[in-house]
């Protein structure tokens, strides 16, 4: 695996929030194999803690014994990253794993867990995500979102029906149209961008983009760039300070410097491009 | 659930209930608010409700729609709006939520797909197959790879900004809750002695990038002061306030960077 832990600094706050009594996100980090996870649970009674929670340990150790088999680079026959099919792979397994627990037991019936994870490798991310929890970019001063919701509201957004200004009022706000757990099988959307050094992202349930508006989370990771644990903590306290009515995550990833693929020795073609570096 | 009250010059005529996914207004009898005037068409209005929320939708009327005085072809209904027609006003009341359901509203919920096939129907007034996925971007949205591309040369990462003693944050202020008060600074020593500043944004930046930062946040009821970088502390009245925030009292004497400067409360 390429030097992680050189290139990329991460930071994480998890919160209750300030309505709800128990926290049923989940966050995980994995520097050394440049991973990130976060899961924001639902369910009866506290299912979502288990949803969630499941949900980052199945895919925190998934992934890391996947790319030890092959460079998360590599392409296959139709041009698919290995990143990107394992993503999808290891996604699948939770979201069997979390329907069978569902399916077991009474008390977790209808649990389930929305997802964002973030995959660095070469120089570039990839992320898969599941509902409206999202990855944002910081990239100069500007604040994008990377990924769209999975939810009723982007639905009537895409289709017209409504403005992004008169969602803020949407009383349908929090409803997913896909998640992990509730069905035998989950639609996982993955998506590859490149990677510059400067770069932040921010992996976030909604719990912090309900709270917070986007030019308030753009100016705290524009102004607290240089202590990532504060910034992330600054971003939990202005959720709860503007209400905090639900869990509120958030996952920092700071980009400080290239981390290129390390050609495997095994691969010719891999020694070959070596050569031509 | 919501409801929709119906009067004419102030007089309450009726009130009918938001539960039907269509609710039709018109002249004609067959409609849910059945209005019999002439300067009201046969079929009207609808009312479309989807979950917790409803759309008023003009179909296509002699004399038109308004809601607060503004002709609407479609509109988002929101709590207190007047929806007039003629001399008619229908006004759509959204009942406040239960304090136990008002925590439920922020609960994330999956939308299974029958339900999701009903909502889309709703909206469209015809049946969907499957969601079709999203074809328009949304303002923001990144494109991301079409295919796999070569990593790109990495560019040494070149600091931005020079050191300035105060550094100000680039987004315009937040409109503050009318019991927030205002706090400011004002620098006693140094070059930039006798300056003040207003500390009207969330967050507001002290001090050297890259050798020494403190950030002022301004909370709902007091202004904080925390370490960001650099290895000597911020101090206040003569203390170190080490890594943890510190409640900013009027008159305390903030030192960073080797400057020294006084927060107050503005009246």
């Amino acid at each position: 695996m390429a030097n992680f832990s050189a290139a990329i600094e991460m930071a994480t706050c998890t919160d209750p929030g300030r309505v709800r009594s128990h926290n049923e996100d989940s966050v995980l980090v994995n520097l050394p194999c440049g991973l990130a996870v976060l899961a924001d649970g639902m369910g009866g009674y506290n299912a979502g803690e288990v949803a969630s929670s499941m949900a980052t340990s199945v895919l925190g150790s998934a992934v890391e014994s996947a790319f030890k088999v092959r460079a998360p680079h590599e392409v296959n026959a139709s041009g698919i990253t290995w990143a990107h099919e394992v993503l999808v792979e290891v996604i699948g397994r939770a979201n069997t794993a979390i329907h069978h627990a569902a399916q077991a037991n009474p008390k977790y019936a209808g649990m389930g867990t929305t997802l964002v994870m973030v995959q660095f490798f070469d120089n570039r991310l990839a992320v898969a995500h599941v509902g409206d929890s999202r990855l944002y970019r910081l990239r100069g001063e500007t604040l994008t979102g990377m990924t769209r919701d999975h939810s009723l509201l982007q639905e009537q957004i895409d289709s017209g029906m409504i403005t992004p200004e008169q969602a803020r009022y949407s009383m349908n706000k929090n409803l997913v149209t896909r998640a992990l757990g509730v069905e035998t099988t989950v639609d996982t959307e993955v998506n590859e961008y490149e990677v510059l050094p400067g770069d932040i992202y921010l992996l976030c349930s909604d719990g912090l983009n309900d709270m917070v508006e986007d030019d308030e989370i753009a100016l705290t990771m524009s102004v607290l760039s240089a202590n990532m644990p504060l910034c992330a903590t600054h971003l939990v306290q202005k959720a709860n300070d503007n209400g905090g009515r639900d869990n509120v995550s958030v996952i920092l990833a700071k980009i400080k410097g290239p981390f290129p693929a390390i050609s495997s020795s095994k691969s010719g073609w891999g020694r070959l491009k070596s050569w031509f570096k | 659930m919501a409801k929709l009250i119906l009067s004419m010059d102030n007089l309450v005529l009726k009130e009918v209930s938001l539960d039907k996914e269509r609710t039709t207004i018109g002249r004609k009898a067959h409609n849910d608010v059945q209005i019999d005037n002439l300067a009201i068409s046969g079929e009207h209005a609808v009312i479309v409700t989807i979950l917790n929320d409803s759309f008023l939708e003009d179909l296509n009327s002699t004399n038109g729609t308004f809601v607060n005085g503004q002709r609407a072809q479609k509109h988002f209904l929101q709590n207190n709006d007047v929806i007039e027609l003629g001399k008619y006003r229908l006004k759509y009341v959204k009942e406040a939520a239960q304090p136990g359901s008002q925590a439920d509203f922020e609960k994330t919920m999956v939308l299974r797909s029958d339900m999701m096939r009903k909502a889309v129907e709703q909206a469209d007034g015809k049946p969907a197959d499957m969601l079709a996925p999203a074809m328009a971007a949304s303002v923001n949205l990144a494109p991301p790879l079409p295919h796999i591309a070569p990593a790109p040369t990495p560019e040494p990462c070149v600091p931005v900004t020079a050191p300035a003693p105060v550094a100000a944050a680039h987004v315009p202020p937040a409109p503050a809750a009318p019991e927030m008060v205002l706090g400011a600074i004002q620098v006693l020593t140094g070059s930039n002695a006798g300056r003040t500043l207003d500390l009207v944004k969330s967050l507001t930046t002290l001090g050297k990038p890259g050798i020494q930062v403190a950030v002022i946040t301004r909370r709902p009821h007091s202004y904080f002061l925390t370490h960001v970088e650099g290895a000597r502390f911020p101090q206040v009245n003569g203390v170190s306030i080490e890594t943890q925030a510190h409640e900013l009292k009027d008159h305390d004497i903030i030192e960073l960077a080797g400057v020294k400067m006084e927060f107050f409360i503005k009246d």
